[in-house]
């Protein structure tokens, strides 16, 4: 009784590494659909809430300071002023006044000055 | 009037507050394929034992132009029944009257069966069917869930309390159920969420169903906030009939004794588990092995299915199982699965019921997405249910048992009464290839032919630490046991637990990590 499951009960298995060794074992939805990591970029302003897009007082080629009013985003019924973090100059803007937005969607690209 | 007229006006105003919202309410609760709420606390309860109170109980709202509303019940049954001749509290909310919405009588009805049911010390149903709170009642409408949620709070480990969930169960009516012990749910039935999916498309412009939301298999799968998944409410009934027979009625008593049985003969115990540690196999084929009349309930099923838990008997009393399950994600603890197992344990513990526990794990999952999920947290979780635990602890070690998650599966350590291994086991510090790449890294840098030495490596530290031996050399394995034996060893040890009593220092209460 060498055979495993998978053979035996015709399961699809697939493999898992841990510390170096190959498990044949199955994989759940979560694990399969995890999203992969990436480092959070400071000059890309993305919302960390969904919400309206009440105003942005910024325009593309416009060069910012730290601080800077970049836009208003409206959600769970507060008006969110949203401010630069860095000094650059306003590479794009993704959205117009009063769109909607979804959580993780990037707003603004900052470039470096 | 006589006595025979006012028992005849009895039998009017009964007749006509049983009949809830009335013909077409029910008509229209049939035709979504639901119960009534009381065909439901009847065929739930064993037959003629449901008796209901408060039949005759109305609102008080005055505002909206409530008082010339009549809810029958206002909107929910309350009784006691038995289940397997168990003594049981019950309320079932009935969406036929006023969408079964919670006002301030209603609750007060819940309550008054909730506080019955924790001075009679027996568990306690609730069958959620409701629209959510009666705006028209307002701030008490508010006050019944508050008082509801302190009462599930009150009761929890003193009482089981089990909620079923069988129809729509929406904002802050979801957090009774959560705070109760076992929530059930039925396919395209249940419905649960804090905020539906016409406040998410207003408020975030995303479109979602109710099902996809918060139907039963999302709980089942997704959330883990519910136990059982049942495909009819026939079939959710049975489950829970099912496991007011495995626990007891509250946290003084112990679960009752049933006939006790042999395991079936076609689960062969030494033919389930492969010898090599990277093969699966389904851990639950193990249990049924060892269990009576290899009967094994499961809980929790569909969500993090990597570690196994649920009810089964040995010589008639019920065993709370934990197990690793090698067919799933090899088996590795991660934030679900130790969040799963650790609520489980403390079930047990709660309720003097003995845990045994089944290992064969390579460690815990490996990932950013779980080290950023919060997986220290959460894992501790487990060495703290287990470390607290107070009843009887067996540990079978089937093979694997490496690193932290050796030490966090019920071992020794954590208080283990009785730790058997098979000689399949392999309790070391981490997997044979991880360990030789350490411990043997300039050897094989420097080798003529790194994989020939690799491979050599790894074989040596095989065959010293790949073991029972060097565990049980120092007490930490009390037995290395052949797999035949494994029913009659367990059977032996919660004999010998029996009386079993542990002295643990004063505290108003532990700090679990939340």
């Amino acid at each position: 009784m060498e055979k495993s499951d998978c053979e035996d009960k015709k399961i699809r298995c697939k493999s898992l590494f841990i510390d170096g060794t190959k498990y044949r074992t199955t994989l759940n939805k979560k694990y399969e659909k995890r999203k992969p990591w990436s480092k959070l970029e400071k000059n890309k302003i993305i919302s960390v809430i969904p919400g309206t897009i009440l105003k942005i007082y910024v325009t593309e080629g416009q060069c910012v300071k730290k601080g800077d009013n970049l836009i208003v985003l409206e959600a769970m019924k507060m008006l969110n002023l949203i401010k630069s973090p860095l000094e650059g100059i306003i590479k794009s803007i993704k959205l117009k006044e009063g769109e909607k937005v979804s959580k993780g969607k990037l707003m603004i690209e900052i470039g470096y000055t | 009037m006589g006595l025979k007229r006012k028992i005849l006006e009895l039998h009017k105003k009964r007749e006509k507050a049983l009949k809830g919202g009335g013909d077409k309410a029910i008509e229209k609760q049939t035709a979504m394929g639901k119960m009534t709420a009381r065909e439901r606390v009847i065929s739930l309860c064993d037959p003629d034992s449901f008796h209901e109170y408060d039949l005759f109980v109305e609102h008080e709202a005055r505002d909206f132009d409530m008082d010339k509303k009549i809810l029958h019940g206002d909107g929910v049954i309350i009784g006691t029944g038995t289940i397997y001749g168990a003594p049981v509290c019950l309320f079932a909310q009935d969406f036929t009257v006023a969408g079964g919405s919670l006002g301030m009588m209603h609750a007060r009805k819940i309550t008054k069966i909730m506080d019955h049911a924790l001075k009679m010390k027996v568990p306690l149903i609730g069958i959620n069917d409701s629209g959510g709170a009666r705006i028209q009642e307002g701030v008490n409408s508010l006050a019944g869930y508050g008082e509801i949620f302190f009462r599930n709070t009150l009761s929890s480990g003193v009482i089981p309390q089990i909620s079923v969930i069988l129809g729509p169960c929406a904002g802050g009516a979801v957090y009774s159920p959560a705070l109760t012990d076992y929530v059930f749910v039925v396919d395209k039935i249940s419905k649960m969420f804090i905020t539906g999916p016409e406040v998410i498309r207003t408020v975030l412009g995303e479109e979602i169903s109710m099902e996809d939301l918060g139907g039963a298999r999302v709980h089942s799968e997704i959330t883990g906030n519910a136990h059982f998944f049942a495909k009819s409410e026939a079939e959710c009934f049975e489950q829970i009939k099912k496991l007011i027979s495995f626990i007891p009625w509250n946290n003084t008593k112990k679960a009752r004794k049933f006939e006790p049985k042999e395991p079936k003969p076609e689960y062969k115990i030494s033919e389930i588990v492969p010898g090599d540690p990277r093969q699966p196999y389904d851990v639950r084929d193990v249990i049924k092995a060892v269990v009576d009349d290899s009967d094994f309930f499961e809980i929790q099923e569909l969500w993090a299915a990597n570690i196994v838990i649920g009810y089964g008997r040995m010589n008639g009393d019920t065993i709370g199982f934990v197990a690793n399950q090698p067919l799933v994600l090899a088996g590795v603890l991660d934030v679900d699965s130790s969040d799963k197992a650790a609520r489980f344990i403390r079930y047990c513990n709660a309720f003097n019921i003995p845990i045994i526990t089944l290992v064969d794990l390579p460690g815990y999952l490996p990932g950013i997405d779980q080290e950023h999920a919060g997986v220290i947290r959460h894992g501790a979780k487990l060495l703290y249910a287990y470390s607290e635990a107070t009843v009887p602890k067996m540990t079978v070690i089937l093979r694997k048992a490496y690193g932290g998650g050796y030490i966090a599966m019920s071992s020794r350590h954590l208080r283990a009464d009785f730790v058997f291994a098979w000689p399949t086991a392999e309790i070391a510090v981490m997997g044979p290839e991880g360990a030789a790449n350490i411990i043997f890294r300039k050897e094989i840098m420097e080798a003529e032919d790194p994989d020939k030495m690799r491979k050599q490596k790894v074989k040596e530290y095989k065959d010293k630490f790949a073991n029972p031996y060097v565990a049980a050399a120092r007490g930490y394995v009390d037995s290395v046991i052949e797999p035949e034996e494994t029913r009659k060893l367990l059977l032996h040890a919660i004999e010998v637990s029996d009386n079993k009593s542990v002295f643990l220092p004063q505290k108003k209460h532990g700090i679990p990590p939340f």
